[in-house]
């Protein structure tokens, strides 16, 4: 396979065109041109209902390359897995020749909360495929309303901050960790920021051979309340607070990568959270002194994960 | 075509939908369980267990993802099958008109199951009438010989490239899924030459062709596709007669969009489906020994509604009762105002009856079924009738 250098990955077929109407300065369409760079395969890429899905196939236009399926919101697992079923099928009786690659593109909404059922079912029976969580921690597409990727303390349209409240209550769940214990070959977390380390993943998860689970950090300007143009600034900031730690586990082995690795080598310094809090509007109210012990309780919350995944990565 | 001529068997409709399923030998299957379909999918693991079919099997952890993959691995390039009941129905329902939109054909048995709540696991048709709009085709069974023979007919229409839609073959829960009757199967490979190969439409597996399924639509396009969608089932229609025509050079049998009993001379006409079906004969055959006219039909199409020939069956009849295996609540049972509409075009609309019977696996003998088409014949129906309810 080719070297993941920037001459190199410049040079490959375009899977997604531009042209395609998500909001400018998304973090989707950045992190889903990383991921396609992983594979030279010839591959289908299901997607689950969400902005991505929406705003590349309008008919009668479509932004891509390569074949795609959509079929509902909740269920992009059990797409991609049915036509790998179906690929399984038809390269056994030797109707296809060629080794072929399979993914599913879905945003957190669709991955945490309602697809979590056929994520799971789909990982569990062991198809080859790889499944891309794009977590820009709200339900985008229908305007910016909680999801269960959604950081405490965010201000969304299901959560909205108020007199009462600061905004959603609850920590983010942890769905890495729970793909982790589906024992699959490969997870990962990765942010389009350091778009090497996250080729790299995507490769390992189109090779692992069975089913492969990436959660990647993908901005969202207009639910995060930032410029377009601090989209990839956002992504690194994440990772620098460790509020989006690099990782990937492979065969169930923890290991850190990238500035994460760095962070826990004492390379580079761990930011605090409140410099994730002030560059985003989601979190303007946070400043607010009343909201004070909900910044402690948000670093106090990155810092134990940040600690058990430093241990998970020693072990 | 060669026909070898097989012995007759004894077997339940399940069985009889697994094995035709065996002998068509599909690439994909869905599984997952619901009570009265169970046995289909667990006789199909067996085939699968033995090597006797190269499907790929894959359980599914719910019917959604069942009916999800279905779609998926149709519109891969793949001949998928899978069977539901009932809440299985109901938990596919997202899936249903997605399916059907993508123009893919997928065959499902549905083993009719009423449907939750209160829970109840006998047989009735409001799975199968809750799935009615979705641009599903829907065959109906009346004994275990036509489930079996529905499941080899079924591919052959909705794979039809005028039509591409999927498809449901209906029995009825227990009543034809659990009990054991005569069967005449056809020679696997009368079956297979009769079925074809799957020739799939721009299949995504095609990586070389890419092309893009499952998109989204403004109100124009959207309309459009709909009325696609119109077009192929009333292509299905034709395509139906073409393939019961076949299937009768191949086998003997003969099924018709509407299946009919007795009906030419007859005043008074039965319209009902599935199993009871066979008990409405004994019925007219007891009632003409009476010196009644009486006929029974039942669509054996129930989507696309085979609205011309039913109205021809209805002209000139005194009156006509239809018979539901479901209500449709604050309203009638479906069927009824689906055949009263097809009867508004008639010179002289016969009077119509609209009985409601067998709710939730309640009782369908000959004497409920009698007793209702003598109150036709009497005039002392009432417009919507509860035929057998005992409390
Ligand atoms: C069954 C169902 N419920 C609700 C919706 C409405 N819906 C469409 S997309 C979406 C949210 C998508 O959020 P996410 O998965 O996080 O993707 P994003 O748009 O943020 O990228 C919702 C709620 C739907 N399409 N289907
Ligand atoms: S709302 Fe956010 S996720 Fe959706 S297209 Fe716009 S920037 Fe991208």
């Amino acid at each position: 396979m080719m070297s993941t250098s920037l001459k190199n990955l410049n040079q490959l077929p375009v899977k997604l065109t531009s042209g395609h109407r998500l909001c400018a300065g998304c973090g989707e369409p950045l992190l889903v041109k990383q991921i396609l760079m992983g594979t030279q395969r010839p591959l289908v890429v299901s997607l689950s209902t969400g902005c991505f899905e929406v705003s590349t196939t309008v008919y009668p236009y479509t932004s891509w390359n390569v074949p795609l399926i959509h079929t509902a919101f909740g269920n992009g697992a059990a797409t991609c897995a049915g036509v790998e079923a179906a690929y399984q099928s038809l390269r056994k009786q030797g109707k296809i020749k060629e080794e072929m690659d399979f993914v599913n593109f879905a945003g957190d909404g669709a991955t945490y909360d309602i697809g979590l059922q056929a994520l799971s079912g789909a990982m569990e029976r062991g198809h080859k495929m790889l499944y891309v969580c794009m977590n820009n921690e709200a339900y985008m597409n229908t305007g910016i309303q909680r999801s269960s990727a959604t950081g405490m303390g965010a201000d969304t349209t299901t959560s909205p901050a108020g007199s009462v409240s600061p905004g959603k209550q609850e920590y983010s769940k942890d769905l890495t960790a729970i793909m982790v214990a589906h024992n699959i070959p490969y997870v990962a977390q990765a942010s389009p920021h350091n778009w090497r380390d996250t080729v790299e993943k995507a490769k390992k998860g189109f090779n692992c051979g069975g089913p492969a689970f990436i959660n990647a950090i993908t901005p969202c300007p207009r639910g995060w309340r930032t410029s377009p143009s601090m989209t990839v600034d956002m992504a690194q900031l994440a990772v620098e607070t460790c509020v989006w730690p690099l990782y990937e586990v492979v065969d169930g082995k923890y290991a850190l990568t990238a500035e994460s690795l760095k962070i826990a080598e004492g390379k580079i310094e761990k930011k605090p959270v409140t410099d994730w809090i002030n560059a985003q509007g989601r979190y303007r109210h946070l400043k607010e002194e009343r909201w004070a012990h909900v910044v402690d309780k948000m670093q106090a919350n990155i810092d134990k994960r940040w600690e058990k995944l430093i241990r998970l990565s020693k072990d | 075509m060669a026909k070898k001529k097989l012995e007759d068997i004894a077997i339940n409709g399940d069985g009889a939908v697994a094995y035709a399923w065996k002998q068509i030998d599909p690439d994909v299957c869905a599984a997952y369980p619901i009570t009265p379909q169970t046995i289909i999918v667990e006789d199909f693991s067996k085939f699968v267990a033995n090597g006797e079919v190269k499907t790929e099997y894959v359980c599914v952890e719910s019917e959604h993802s069942a009916l999800t993959l279905c779609a998926a691995s149709c519109s891969a390039g793949a001949r998928t099958f899978t069977a539901t009941a009932s809440q299985g129905l109901a938990y596919m329902w997202e899936m249903l008109p997605i399916t059907s939109a993508m123009r893919v054909p997928v065959v499902m048995a549905v083993a009719n199951r009423a449907v939750s709540g209160p829970i109840n696991i006998n047989n009735d048709h409001g799975d199968a009438m809750a799935a009615r709009d979705t641009g599903w085709i829907q065959m109906f069974a009346d004994n275990v010989q036509s489930a079996y023979d529905n499941a080899i007919i079924a591919p052959r229409i909705a794979e039809h490239p005028d039509v591409q839609l999927p498809i449901i073959t209906n029995l009825d829960g227990f009543i034809l899924t659990h009990a054991v009757e005569r069967m005449t199967p056809i020679d696997t490979e009368d079956v297979k030459k009769f079925v074809g190969e799957f020739e799939p439409v721009c299949p995504l597996l095609d990586y070389k062709h890419p092309t893009s399924h499952g998109m989204l639509d403004g109100p124009d396009f959207y309309y459009a596709h709909k009325h696609q969608q119109v077009e192929a089932m009333d292509k299905a229609l034709e395509v139906s007669e073409q393939v019961f025509k076949e299937f009768k050079k191949l086998t003997g049998r003969e099924y018709h969009l509407v299946d009919e009993y007795r009906c030419d001379d007859a005043e008074y006409v039965a319209i009902i489906l599935g199993s009871s079906y066979g008990t409405m004969q004994e019925t007219v055959d007891q009632m003409r020994e009476a010196g009644i006219k009486v006929g029974a039909a039942m669509p054996h199409i129930y989507r696309p509604w085979p609205e011309k020939e039913l109205a021809r069956i209805m002209k000139g009849k005194k009156a006509v009762a239809i018979f539901d295996k479901h209500v449709s609540l604050g309203a009638y049972g479906p069927m009824y105002s689906e055949v009263v509409a097809a009867a508004a075009d008639l010179e002289k609309m016969p009077k119509m009856y609209n009985f409601i019977y067998g709710i939730g696996g309640a009782d369908t003998s000959v004497s409920i079924l009698k007793g209702a088409m003598e109150s036709i014949v009497k005039g002392t129906a009432d417009k919507i009738n509860y035929a057998g309810m005992k409390l």
